[in-house]
């Protein structure tokens, strides 16, 4: 389980609040209008914004954790890849930060690969590919690095529909293979509905506690109606 | 031992370097009133540098307009060329001028033709001429460099509101003018104070004397350690004056951006054009005369080169390829802990502008003197000296992309668990290569070229090539002399192509 307690982020002309949990598992979206804090939410909890209060998973305080060591893995918005590294390169990372890799982790990164659609590219360049490309192959390195909590900071917003829509199934996909807990911050409503059982509303210095996806929409409150322009 | 902790000890280590030798020398300084000798050598390093400063800005000026609106063939390779002198080792760039300005030269068999008075190239007049030879090309890149951060749509509603290009200077221009020139003045001012091999070679005698070279004739022939002091305190107090000056004036540019649209400037015809044509001739006759002359004459000479060239060209190189790898390891490490926030280092990097070679030089003889004998340490300290000659401007070079590099992947790095060397190996330095291939080529090619504080400490055994020059010149063997230059000159650009080449070989596509 995955716990915010009295979480804080006070930054210049800018606080943001947390209290709530979310069950093992979970998938959630965090929704809310641009600058109210949805992508502060989630640097905190991977560990690159200072905070007050206690993030735990599973009842160990995630505050002595370097970000490398959290149990989670974090998309960000773009610059996944390390434009220098080849494909196959980019993936060992996940297994070996020192991209020390013997034969048996080439074969599982040849794997993961063919698991996220692009067989046989593993000597490309991130340059040679393109925006869905890419971001599959940053979905296949979570996928090696197998930590329970992944944090998707709108890494797909650049895709066009389709696209999006396709890399949110196979999100989905993965996070049930793996039994991983998601929280993906999202500005669309139709990529909650279509991914996130329960969505955490961040407005006004509020992170709130999640709530079931469906319900949220059908009766939203104020500030939502005011941002979905309803 | 963690990446802050060898910042930090690499950022005392060139305060010590630099503070340390100006502290030593004040220690040292027995007699605080300067005597008349002291006195002339003050007026005349702040005059030179002054009138250098002065007359490289103002004929850079017709020369940036003439290369930032007119296009033709070879633009591209002048303005490379324009950086050429910062590589050329000032021994030769002297050579060269000799060649050209001097006694048996064309201009004063030009002038000798037109029943004029012949030009003497020493004294004022060489150190003056051969300050603007070598600082005309940064003052003309300065200056080309803020013209071009002129957004062109500016001209274009210049051009649409009818503003005759007088109109367009004092609006457009002069402004920009009134922005870069102060620190373009101020920065050649202070190469100017500092640079002792053109007064070593063409100045001299009590009436063309920098402090610098007062500190190496002191020290080196007088043996008056306590004058030698007091001049180097002289020259750090007023090296670090200009410095911080020089920081406070050289800013950004001053327009709001453009929208980076290929438009041109507008290039006016006729009388105009002329004048442009004209400017970059003359640039061009007077940068590249004193090179082509000096290839002439060494190449004739290449066939028999003095016995001593050849141990002076090894010494030089091993001093050059270690001074330029322990320059980049402490630039990069420097750069990598300002980005990261260690910002006090920012500081240290850029102490040794304001400490001349001959400052630290001077500190380190007295440090050691009369334990050690200074011909043996004569390699090791030049290796250090140059280093921390090297490292301002390495450390400019590095910083903006290091800045880059945490921007835009330390975060991803962070989140991957990647840290220490492990971190450099992997993402610092195949980022890094270019920039630090080419720093490290150009701080290779600055200790080539340099005859600074190896002055103060050679003997017989320990001379460098641009020294051994110098003996030659002395003795005036400028046959053997210019051959040597060519051999320097050669060794020098070969040193800093295979360090950029391995910048760009290594560099991430």
């Amino acid at each position: 389980m995955l716990r915010l307690e009295h979480l804080e982020v006070h930054q210049e002309r800018f606080h943001l609040t947390a209290d709530w949990t979310v069950p093992k598992g979970a998938k959630v979206a965090v929704i809310g209008p641009s600058g109210a804090g949805k992508s502060t939410l989630l640097m905190a909890l991977a560990g690159f914004v200072p905070h007050n209060g206690r993030v735990t998973w599973d009842g160990q305080d995630l505050a002595t954790l370097a970000p490398g060591d959290r149990p989670l893995s974090i998309l960000f918005q773009d610059q996944n890849l390390f434009p220098h590294l080849s494909l196959a390169q980019n993936l060992g990372l996940g297994i070996s930060p020192r991209l020390q890799l013997s034969a048996s982790d080439h074969a599982r990164i040849e794997q993961t690969l063919d698991r996220v659609g692009l067989s046989g590219m593993g000597g490309r360049k991130p340059s040679q590919l393109s925006g869905g490309q890419i971001g599959r192959a940053a979905l296949a390195r979570a996928l090696l690095r197998a930590r329970p909590i992944l944090l998707l900071d709108e890494p797909f917003a650049a895709l066009g529909p389709a696209l999006k829509a396709e890399m949110l199934d196979l999100v989905t996909e993965a996070a049930n293979e793996t039994g991983a807990t998601v929280l993906m911050v999202t500005h669309d409503p139709a990529d909650a509905r279509r991914f996130a059982e329960v969505t955490v509303l961040v407005a006004n210095g509020v992170a709130a506690a999640p709530q079931p996806t469906t319900d949220l929409f059908t009766n939203p409150p104020a500030v939502l109606r005011e941002y979905l322009g309803t | 031992m963690t990446a802050r902790a060898t910042a930090a000890f690499f950022g005392l280590a060139v305060a010590a370097l630099t503070l340390g030798s100006a502290a030593l020398t004040a220690g040292h300084a027995t007699d605080w009133s300067l005597g008349p000798a002291d006195g002339a050598a003050l007026r005349f390093t702040l005059w030179q540098a002054g009138l250098s400063a002065l007359i490289s800005c103002l004929l850079a000026i017709p020369l940036a307009r003439a290369l930032a609106r007119r296009r033709f063939a070879g633009r591209a390779l002048l303005i490379r060329l324009l950086a050429a002198p910062f590589l050329l080792p000032v021994v030769v760039a002297v050579l060269g001028l000799l060649a050209v300005f001097g006694r048996a030269g064309p201009v004063n068999a030009a002038l000798t033709g037109l029943c004029l008075p012949p030009l003497s190239i020493f004294g004022l007049h060489g150190v003056v001429l051969a300050h603007v030879f070598l600082n005309l090309p940064l003052a003309t890149r300065m200056i080309l460099q803020s013209w071009q951060s002129i957004p062109a749509e500016r001209f274009r509603l210049a051009e649409a509101l009818g503003m005759p290009p007088g109109a367009q200077f004092r609006h457009l221009e002069l402004p920009m003018l009134r922005g870069v020139l102060p620190g373009a003045m101020a920065t050649v001012f202070l190469l100017c104070l500092t640079s002792f091999a053109v007064a070593l070679t063409l100045g001299g005698g009590p009436r063309a004397s920098t402090i610098e070279l007062s500190i190496y004739q002191a020290l080196r022939f007088e043996f008056d350690l306590g004058r030698a002091a007091l001049l180097a305190t002289m020259q750090f107090a007023l090296c670090a004056a200009v410095t911080l000056a020089t920081l406070r004036l050289t800013t950004g540019a001053v327009f709001g951006p453009g929208l980076g649209r290929g438009l041109e400037i507008p290039r006016p015809g006729g009388w105009r054009c002329g004048l442009d044509a004209v400017a970059l001739g003359l640039a061009c006759a007077f940068l590249l005369g004193p090179l082509i002359a000096i290839t002439a004459r060494g190449l004739p000479a290449l066939t028999e080169m003095p016995p001593g060239v050849w141990p002076a060209l090894a010494r030089s190189v091993a001093v050059a390829i270690g001074s330029a790898l322990l320059a980049a390891t402490v630039g990069l490490c420097l750069a990598l802990s300002v980005a990261r926030g260690q910002t006090w280092l920012e500081v240290t990097a850029m102490l040794p502008l304001s400490a001349s070679g001959l400052v630290i030089g001077t500190g380190l003889f007295l440090a050691v003197h009369p334990a050690i004998k200074p011909e043996t340490l004569a390699l090791p300290v030049t290796l250090a000296v140059n280093a921390a000659m090297a490292l301002p401007y390495l450390f400019r070079l590095l910083l903006p992309e290091t800045r880059t590099l945490l921007a835009d992947y330390g975060r991803l790095s962070d989140s991957l668990g990647l840290s220490g060397l492990n971190r450099l190996r992997l993402v610092a330095l195949p980022r890094l290569a270019r920039p630090l291939g080419f720093g490290t080529g150009l701080a290779a090619a600055l200790s080539m070229g340099d005859l600074g504080v190896i002055a103060l400490f050679a003997g017989e055994r320990t001379e460098t090539l641009p020294l051994l020059i110098q003996h030659l010149m002395g003795a005036y063997r400028m046959e053997a002399a210019a051959g040597a230059a060519l051999v320097l000159v050669a060794a020098s650009l070969a040193l800093f192509w295979a360090f950029d080449r391995w910048g760009a070989k290594h560099a991430a596509a």
